[in-house]
């Protein structure tokens, strides 16, 4: 399935704040755990994540830090601030209200997955 | 070096080059670009498969270093560039088209002389109007810059079309300090006239605002350095001419100042439009230097004023001064802000900024509180009507800068917050502006 880049796109927001918010991580691991959640079909070119980290860093929802772990390479971590959370929390309120309404087209009488239903 | 690594280093080069993208976030992309390589090589790849993927999964770099450009934009203050729609192709009709407005406006205010038999006469309206014979040519290059459909030419066309009806219909006294104060605010009214065409229409964007504050900030820079050139070309040009006649220079001065002074005004805003990178070098430096001194001078005073209590021999009439002081300490707060990396964390000149703002309302509040403590004495007049309320739209906007930097230095908000406070507290001045042109001559009766 391909999901259209303009979704996809107003998903990014939530879904990195929701990564960040099971604790901090760094962006090549984000992009890994985006394709974990949605079983390889949440799709960006990977270059974009960092404009959007760095547009997240801009508005004080995440802070970031350069470190070197034991083993391995310096990266930048990003860890999700209060301000973060509360963005999160409000995305969160209005995709919940998106999906359930959605979800209710679909199920509802003459909706979509009747139709397919009774094909 | 192996194959891979001269790959990547050629990969890294190329990503460098792109303006908006810094050391830092290469680095970064680097580290991506290596995690990524490293995964695909244990699945089985060889090294040179596995450079190939991620290069393609990292995405096309063109769009990539257009998408950092877009979020750092302040970095590099490229949005107008990228925005623009034009060939880039043809830069001599930009110039061209900035040299008409220029010399319709140099025309304009020469005619506006003659017409006025300046200096020998020096009626009021000339002065009431001097914003309009110049202001509207530059939001006319804008609009035309900018490819405004007809809508947008109207839309910025009316400001002018009603500052015109207002300051030309009101009956001022000849020579009353009402008709001072529109020649000295209506100017300023117009300018933000010119944020409508410069900004595209979008007049609620908080990003255009910023782009709107920092070039105004560039613009003032510029037109000082005309100024001060343009300075000693005529000094140059008196003195070689005074022997050939007695008042042949003041004839020359008489006709170049005018016209040399308002063609500038337009001429400056096409120098910050075109090379907005010079100027970008420029602020920094500006800020760097002046921010401390700013700070050592106003401590020093407002500790002064505090001890000795001299603040209740200040005259009043000179509240003025407190005025330009506070626009001084905003405009090296702007000058800052638009030379700052939004995302860098607090550091040594954010401190020395907070301390000259404070010195700053320190020093302004010590006198305003003598000021208002004596003003039933005499009453307002117009003058300490337009002082006092432009005092205390400077004195919100900096007590508000000053309670959000400390915030901010003490890691409780982000800088971002900073920008936002300055771009919605734009409208406050233009309204200000417009206050003392629309509403302070009749409610002193234009006295």
């Amino acid at each position: 399935m391909h999901i259209d880049k303009d979704l996809v796109a107003a998903a990014a927001t939530p879904l990195v704040l929701a990564i960040l918010a099971e604790g901090e991580n760094y962006g090549y691991a984000i992009l890994k755990r985006v394709r974990e959640l949605s079983g390889g079909e949440l799709e960006w070119t990977d270059g974009m994540l960092y404009p959007l980290l760095h547009r997240l860093h801009r508005l004080g929802y995440v802070t970031t830090e350069w470190r070197t772990p034991p083993e391995g390479r310096r990266r930048r971590y990003y860890a999700i601030t209060d301000d973060g959370r509360a963005a999160l929390a409000e995305q969160q309120r209005q995709w919940v209200a998106v999906t359930r309404a959605l979800g209710d087209v679909w199920r509802g009488p003459g909706g979509l997955l009747m139709t397919r239903g009774e094909g | 070096m192996s194959d891979v690594e001269s790959q990547i280093a050629e990969w890294r080069a190329y990503v460098d080059k792109a303006p908006a993208v810094d050391d830092r976030d290469v680095d970064e992309l680097e580290g991506h670009l290596r995690d990524q390589i490293a995964e695909l090589e244990v699945a089985g790849l060889t090294a040179d498969e596995a450079f190939l993927v991620a290069v393609k999964r990292m995405g096309d770099l063109d769009t990539l270093s257009w998408e950092f450009a877009r979020e750092h934009s302040g970095r590099l203050w490229k949005q107008l560039v990228l925005r623009s729609e034009d060939p880039p192709a043809r830069p001599w009709s930009r110039g061209f088209d900035a040299l008409v407005f220029a010399v319709a406006a140099a025309v304009a205010i020469q005619v506006a002389r003659l017409a006025a038999q300046f200096p020998q006469e020096e009626p009021g309206w000339l002065l009431r109007n001097a914003g309009l014979f110049v202001l509207p040519f530059v939001a006319g290059y804008f609009a035309r810059r900018r490819h405004l459909d007809t809508r947008g030419w109207v839309l910025t066309a009316v400001p002018f079309g009603l500052a015109a009806l207002v300051v030309n219909l009101y009956p001022f006294d000849e020579g009353s300090s009402t008709e001072l104060l529109v020649a000295l605010h209506l100017p300023v009214l117009l300018w933000f006239a010119v944020a409508y065409p410069y900004m595209d229409g979008v007049l609620r964007s908080h990003e255009r605002r910023m782009d709107f504050i920092r070039f105004t900030g560039e613009w003032v820079i510029y037109y000082a350095l005309i100024a001060l050139g343009g300075g000693v070309l005529l000094t140059l040009t008196g003195l070689i001419l005074e022997p050939i006649g007695a008042n042949l220079p003041e004839r020359v001065i008489e006709w170049v100042l005018p016209s040399g002074a308002a063609g500038a005004v337009i001429v400056a805003a096409w120098l910050v439009e075109s090379k907005q990178r010079v100027v970008e070098n420029m602020a920094p430096v500006l800020t760097m230097l002046f921010t401390p001194l700013f700070a050592v001078m106003l401590t020093v005073a407002a500790v002064t004023y505090l001890v000795s209590g001299v603040a209740g021999e200040f005259d009043r009439e000179r509240l003025g001064v407190f005025d330009a002081l506070l626009l001084v300490v905003l405009g090296l707060v702007l000058y800052a802000m638009s030379a700052r990396e939004p995302s860098q964390p607090p550091g040594l000149m954010d401190r020395v900024q907070l301390l000259a703002i404070a010195g700053a309302l320190v020093l302004d509040m010590v006198v305003l509180g003598a000021m208002v403590a004596r003003v039933g004495d005499l009453g307002f007049t117009p003058n300490r009507a337009a002082a006092l309320g432009l005092n205390l739209v400077l004195l919100v906007n900096l007590a508000g800068t000053a309670w959000l930097s400390l915030r901010f230095l003490g890691g409780r908000t982000a800088f971002h917050r900073l920008e936002r406070w300055q771009t919605s507290y734009v409208p406050v001045f233009a309204v200000w502006a417009a206050t003392v042109v629309v509403v302070l001559p009749p409610l002193f009766g234009f006295s």
